[in-house]
């Protein structure tokens, strides 16, 4: 089994408001991100996949598809956007970067038939990041 | 869902490798450079993971704000721009990397419950790196 992974950068705007929480609630649980304006993030996507070395070519995955789909899926549909107005996960999910990883593994999952994903990794700046395996 | 979350931090302190159960030859055999007397310092990357579900309510595994008030008072706060080797964490124990590691994780663990603590890794040059996950 070996493990690729391919990097992505992709910039965004968001912001986290809860309609259950009262403004008051909004305010303390979300502090800054909650701003209705919205604020944005240079996002570094990593896509792990994994799989057994095809003998033929040397490859875990066609990294020309890997990369075109996560183009079509993922950059296409979140690069220069109002994440919560813009992108359907998010118009009643908070765009989190834990939702923003689930969202990307749920993207991809079904369109990469040549490898398994393994992680999804999303840093929102480099001091923070998630990862997510697909766990329940 | 469960997701991981890691979030770094920086703090700079100083330490001196030496350990009482060895000779002073020994010391300087084992630990090189890192052995000298006056001790010295690094900028060390500390990286902490914890782990949950994202609540449906926040969309988060844990918030940030408690984080790192726990890590900012916990770890921050008692290591940086600090001697490691006069702190009582490592009154008996020699302050490698290795060790800090251990110790920042039984901090965390003992302290913070907000989510569950993965892991920690720390970064004491750009060349090296340790984790510890609490096997």
């Amino acid at each position: 089994m070996v493990y690729l992974t391919r990097k992505a950068e992709f910039s965004a705007s968001h912001f986290y408001h809860n309609p259950n929480f009262t403004p008051e609630e909004n305010r303390r649980v979300f502090g800054k991100c909650n701003n209705p304006n919205g604020h944005g993030h240079n996002y570094t996507l990593e896509v792990t996949v994994k799989g057994a070395v095809d003998p033929n070519s040397g490859f875990v995955v066609d990294l020309k598809q890997l990369k075109d789909v996560m183009g079509r899926e993922v950059l296409d549909a979140l690069d220069h956007r109002f994440l919560n107005k813009e992108v359907p996960e998010f118009f009643s999910n908070i765009p989190t970067t834990e939702n923003l990883a689930i969202a990307i593994w749920q993207r991809l999952a079904p369109k990469l038939n040549t490898a398994q994903l393994h992680r999804v990794r999303v840093y929102e700046t480099p001091d923070l990041f998630v990862d997510f395996y697909g766990e329940a | 869902m469960k997701a991981h979350l890691t979030r770094r931090y920086m703090f700079s302190a100083s330490h001196r490798l030496h350990s009482d159960h060895l000779s002073a030859e020994e010391n300087r055999t084992v630990y090189g450079k890192c052995n000298n007397p006056h001790g010295h310092g690094h900028n060390y990357m500390l990286e902490v993971t914890v782990s949950g579900p994202v609540d449906e309510q926040t969309g988060m595994v844990c918030n940030l704000v408690d984080l790192d008030g726990f890590v900012g008072s916990e770890i921050l706060d008692r290591f940086d721009h600090e001697n490691l080797n006069l702190r009582p964490e490592f009154a008996t124990e020699v302050p490698t990397t290795e060790n800090l590691c251990i110790a920042i994780y039984e901090i965390m663990k003992r302290g913070f419950h907000k989510a569950h603590l993965d892991k920690i890794r720390i970064e004491e040059t750009m060349m090296n790196s340790f984790e510890y996950a609490g096997e």
